[in-house]
């Protein structure tokens, strides 16, 4: 898998949520009522909001890398982070 | 579109060359094309002393404004050429750009928010007032010859020569020369001639270009609107120029008719949704365009070398174009000068390819991103973009994201084969492969910094002492150097009036940096050695070294 890389963490995939369920509750209550355009828009904002949290440029690639190489059809990649 | 009603078009006369008459004509350098480019060559190699002939097709300046945004670091090189004080004077000076969403400001951003330059970080002028300015200064230069309705319609090369074929009202001609300069423009009829090809990318776009004459207390700064109200779902950038002209550009889309949209009658509706339906204002001159992001494998082919947008092409959001064509010939003029005078070797002009490619990619990379912002080319960009602009509005991080255009500054160099790597510790961002920072100072010839570099090497020591032999000794070698001393006991030595030579250059009592003759860092040292400061010029010669 991913070699550590030197000044920069790993994405964590452990379980890390002290409450699973209470998370995806509250994930699917943020789209309550929006329309299909107005979730993708808040899932954008929420993204890139995330994504400023974390900073780190190797976790942000890791997690692209993953969210990308598990979408059905899609071929798996070189790692380019 | 119409003729500028402010600028008369200069008309430079043809002359009849004497080639034609049957006399052979060899020369150093012949530059083909009299733009931003070709002109910024020619003056470069002219006041090093080289003898250089311009050819170009037509016998004026550029008809529209096109480029009109000139960085900080092309107003400088424009300096050292002997331009630069015309320009700015003439130009508007900005610094401050704002972005707007709809009618929200969502982003401001300062391009030069410190003190101490010489120089903005923008001026704003119309391209045929630089090149008038230019061809009035190649004009005053000896060594430099310029020939207009000279049109090149056949290049070869063999290992001592290039061959160019001309053609004029007159008859064709043919000329040698030991090095060709190609700087004839984004078409690049020479480069086609050689078959030679760009790769990259075409953005699906269209943009109109208007430039319009009103009066107007609108602040002088760049503005920008992603989808505002006046012109929904597309984007629109202003910017001011002299003569109380203003550029519109207004992005139209892929689908739009090229030839109806250059008709006052669609240009003109658009233009009052924006300033209101009573604003006073005439349209000065209007263009359609779409643009790309594609460079040339290499730069340099042979005795054959390319600059500008020749070589390299950008989209016009970041003024990225001519200032990197502007740059691309402060980097050549001085490896053509060394190379002809016989003191370094035609290697040297291959780390012009290896420079200025860099730079080239650095500027596509920008530009292309900045294209990718505002022409999202798929559903999911765009949801991004329109994300990006919606937090822009609450959270300062966002801001950062927001990209109309990221505005044209000087790649540095740090791979550079040229530069001698740093072995003393150095605080800051004057790495070798940088060109220099300005900072005032007092001295027998000029009030900056930057008025004492440049032209050849120079050698800057800051709070120390070269001694006299060596200095000599620097200033009579087969490539001279000169040294500058700041802050020392010489009689010429200048002053760092407000610190700031120190503070910009990381600089300790006895620090030195050798500049090349394009102002760029290749070397430094906490101590002067003069062994150390040849082996360095060497290097940045590309002069083998026993």
């Amino acid at each position: 898998m991913t070699e550590p890389r030197k000044g920069s963490s790993v994405l964590n995939t452990d379980a890390n949520m002290a409450v699973p369920d209470d998370f995806y509750e509250a994930l699917l209550g943020m789209h309550r009522d929006l329309t299909d355009a107005q979730s993708a828009l808040a899932n954008a904002r929420l993204i890139l909001l995330l994504a400023n949290h974390i900073g780190d440029a190797a976790v942000l690639g890791d997690a692209m890398a993953a969210a990308r190489s598990g979408v059905p059809g899609v071929p798996m990649e070189a790692d380019h982070a | 579109m119409t003729a500028t009603a402010a600028f008369a078009h200069p008309v430079y006369p043809y002359r009849r060359p004497p080639e034609l008459d049957g006399t052979a004509r060899h020369c150093g350098v012949v530059v083909i094309g009299a733009g931003p480019v070709g002109l910024t060559t020619a003056i470069d190699l002219a006041q090093r002393g080289i003898p250089v002939l311009v050819l170009d097709d037509d016998d004026t300046v550029s008809v529209g404004s096109r480029a009109i945004c000139y960085a900080k670091r092309t107003l400088e090189i424009l300096d050292r050429l002997g331009c630069g004080e015309a320009i700015v004077s003439k130009g508007v000076g900005w610094s401050i750009g704002k972005v707007y969403h709809g009618d929200t400001l969502a982003y401001q951003f300062d391009l030069l928010p410190e003190a101490g330059h010489r120089r903005p970080a923008f001026v704003n002028l119309q391209q045929y007032y630089l090149e008038a300015c230019l061809v009035q200064r190649a004009q005053a230069l000896a060594p430099a010859e310029l020939r207009w309705r000279h049109r090149v319609i056949g290049v070869t090369q063999d290992a001592d020569r290039a061959l160019v074929r001309v053609a004029t009202p007159d008859g064709e001609y043919d000329l040698s020369c030991d090095w060709l300069v190609v700087c004839d423009g984004a078409r690049s009829p020479v480069r086609h001639l050689m078959q030679l090809d760009t790769e990259g990318q075409v953005f699906r776009d269209r943009f109109l270009i208007a430039d319009i004459r009103m009066s107007s207390d609108f602040p002088t700064e760049r503005r920008f609107w992603f989808d505002p109200p006046f012109h929904p779902n597309q984007s629109v950038l202003l910017h001011r120029q002299p003569d109380n002209v203003w550029r519109v550009d207004f992005q139209l889309g892929w689908d739009a008719d090229p030839d109806e949209e250059k008709k006052p009658e669609r240009i003109l509706p658009r233009l009052h949704a924006m300033l209101g339906p009573d604003a006073r204002f005439e349209l000065e001159w209007a263009s359609v365009y779409t643009f790309q992001c594609r460079r040339m494998q290499k730069f340099r082919e042979g005795r054959v070398l390319f600059a500008g947008d020749a070589a390299h092409l950008v989209s016009p959001f970041g003024a990225r174009g001519a200032n990197s064509g502007v740059q691309d010939a402060d980097n050549l003029a001085w490896k053509l000068d060394l190379v002809l005078r016989g003191v370094a070797p035609a290697r040297l002009l291959d780390s012009y390819d290896a420079e200025r490619v860099v730079a080239a990619d650095d500027n596509i990379r920008n530009s292309t991103r900045s294209t990718d912002f505002i022409t999202p080319k798929s559903a999911v960009s765009r949801l991004f973009r329109d994300a990006v602009l919606g937090l822009a509005r609450e959270y300062p991080f966002a801001r950062r994201l927001v990209n109309s255009g990221r505005l044209s500054v000087p790649t540095v160099l740090h791979e550079s084969p040229l530069n001698t790597p740093d072995h003393d510790a150095f605080a800051g961002a004057m790495v070798p492969g940088t060109p220099a920072a300005d900072a005032p100072v007092t001295g027998p010839k000029g009030a900056w910094l930057l008025d004492y570099l440049g032209g050849g090497f120079v050698l800057l020591i800051v709070g120390g002492e070269v001694g006299g032999a060596e200095a000599e000794a620097l200033r009579s070698g087969n490539v001279p150097c000169r040294v500058v001393d700041v802050g020392g006991s010489a009689p010429d030595a200048l002053a760092d009036v407000a610190g700031l030579v120190a503070a910009r250059y990381d600089a300790t009592p006895g620090t030195c940096y050798l500049f090349r003759p394009d102002q760029h860092v290749c070397a430094r040292w906490r101590t002067f050695s003069l062994a150390r400061v040849r082996a360095a010029m060497a290097a940045a010669c590309a002069i083998e070294q026993a």
